[in-house]
């Protein structure tokens, strides 16, 4: 128990970045640290030796915050990007981006839940692609095939010519670049 | 497949997904820009993936600069933890008739242990003995080892009078020990409420800002221990009496590197108040 504290408090900034970027709501994200952090403790002595703990850590949190959103999605509590309040996302507006950082997290709430949990752990907690693929309980080549749709998603609805679509319609691959082999 | 100019592996675009990722050793990622400058569609596919990480990052990144909110206080929730888990193993005793606890207890054999070690932590409440010191010393750590705004209610300047406080208060003279040559600095103490009366609470940390509280007070069983006794709780500790004052020693740190700490303070407060 004793090293729970050294190696658990610094990763808690970060663990509430991805659960806010996920609930978006400041309240339920913290609410959901809490239970991750308070699982953590209670599982603490289960953990096994060759456990990663950030990787364990961000596990818990990501398969409570799973659960979270598909309660949401049952009882219609799904939050568009638009009810949200700006300053709850803490996004400061910077005009001279290309792509300003409202766009970009509209993009990212408008990607399926399964691939915006991939980008997010690969590209802004950097877990590497092994990590991803244990925090999810997936193969390393789904994380690559998450990866590359929610990217090539986001690019379509950002700078492509397509308008952006809706959270609802269907998940497409756009044609990849014909020199390169296709991932599953 | 052949796009390779260096002839070498084939650009995958999963390593085109890795060099956005910063996740390439340096020649693959020779070999990915080589191939990039020769495919300007991937290039300005790989070059809005980049722009669209650092956005990402830079949106979410003031996320994890706000201050916690206290909810999320690990030490408060490892302490939390700690009683509950210490509540529920003595709840069924509290719930169940006497009689029938006994008569579980004979039948799972433990009638005829002779007794319940300190790790074994009962009773919970009664005993004002060195668990209940062990306890009370755990949960004074957490409450205000982990406050950043006023942790002490004196400094170090004030040593003197924070001593002559902390006696008056136990109507017993107590000593600082003194950590220096051990890498800690004496930040300060106050008196503490437990369940059985007042206590000193003096706090240390070393340079990494880990800190390291010692709580004392009176005893009215256990008076004297030979030993110390592992303090086996959410933080390590350790925990001795001597001459009537109870020592509780805990901190944010392995019970190895405590328990000379802790060796320390005991020597220094038995020479210290014996003359």
């Amino acid at each position: 128990m004793n090293d729970l504290i050294l190696l658990v408090e610094p990763m808690i900034p970060a663990l509430r970045r991805y659960a806010r970027a996920l609930l978006h709501d400041r309240e339920s994200a913290d609410e959901l640290v809490q239970d991750c952090l308070e699982r953590v403790i209670s599982r603490w002595s289960q953990r096994r030796e060759a456990d990663d703990t950030r990787q364990w850590v961000f596990a818990i949190l990501h398969n409570l915050a799973m659960n979270r959103l598909r309660q949401q999605t049952r009882r219609g509590l799904h939050l568009a990007m638009e009810d949200i309040d700006e300053a709850e996302l803490s996004i400061p507006a910077h005009q001279e981006h290309r792509v300003t950082h409202r766009e970009l997290m509209r993009a990212l709430d408008l990607l399926p839940d399964d691939q915006r949990a991939v980008l997010l752990l690969v590209a802004v907690e950097d877990l590497s692609y092994a990590e991803a693929a244990k925090t999810l309980d997936i193969p390393v080549g789904t994380v690559m095939s998450r990866l590359a749709r929610a990217r090539q998603r986001v690019h379509r609805m950002l700078d492509g010519v397509d308008p952006m679509p809706s959270a609802a319609s269907p998940d497409t691959d756009p044609s990849a670049p014909p020199h390169l082999r296709r991932l599953k | 497949m052949n796009d390779d100019p260096m002839g070498g592996r084939p650009i995958l675009e999963e390593d085109l997904h890795a060099y956005v990722d910063e996740a390439l050793d340096a020649r693959r990622r020779r070999e990915v820009r080589e191939y990039l400058a020769h495919h300007p569609d991937a290039a300005r596919e790989v070059e809005a993936y980049a722009l669209h990480r650092q956005g990402l990052r830079a949106a979410l990144a003031p996320i994890a600069e706000e201050p916690l909110p206290p909810s999320l206080n690990l030490a408060r929730l490892v302490q939390e933890h700690g009683q509950r888990a210490l509540q529920d193993r003595h709840a069924p005793s509290r719930r169940w008739p006497w009689g029938m606890a006994a008569a579980v207890m004979f039948a799972l054999g433990l009638g005829a242990s002779a007794g319940w070690s300190l790790r074994g932590g009962l009773p919970a409440d009664g005993d004002a003995g060195i668990s209940a010191l062990a306890r009370e010393a755990t949960r004074s750590y957490a409450v205000y080892a982990s406050d950043t705004v006023r942790p002490v209610e004196m400094g170090p300047s004030q040593r003197a009078e924070l001593v002559d406080w902390v006696s008056s208060r136990l109507g017993r003279k107590v000593a600082i020990p003194d950590l220096t040559s051990s890498g800690y600095n004496f930040i300060g103490g106050r008196l503490v409420m437990t369940a059985h009366g007042p206590a000193g609470l003096f706090m240390y940390d070393d340079a990494s800002g880990t800190r390291l509280a010692l709580t004392v007070r009176p005893m009215t069983i256990d008076k004297d221990t030979p030993v110390m006794r592992p303090i086996d709780g959410p933080v390590a500790g350790y925990a001795w009496a001597d001459q009537g004052l109870g020592y509780g020693v805990v901190g944010g740190h392995k019970a190895e590197v405590l328990h000379p700490l802790a060796d320390e303070m005991r020597r220094q407060i038995g020479s210290s108040l014996r003359g």
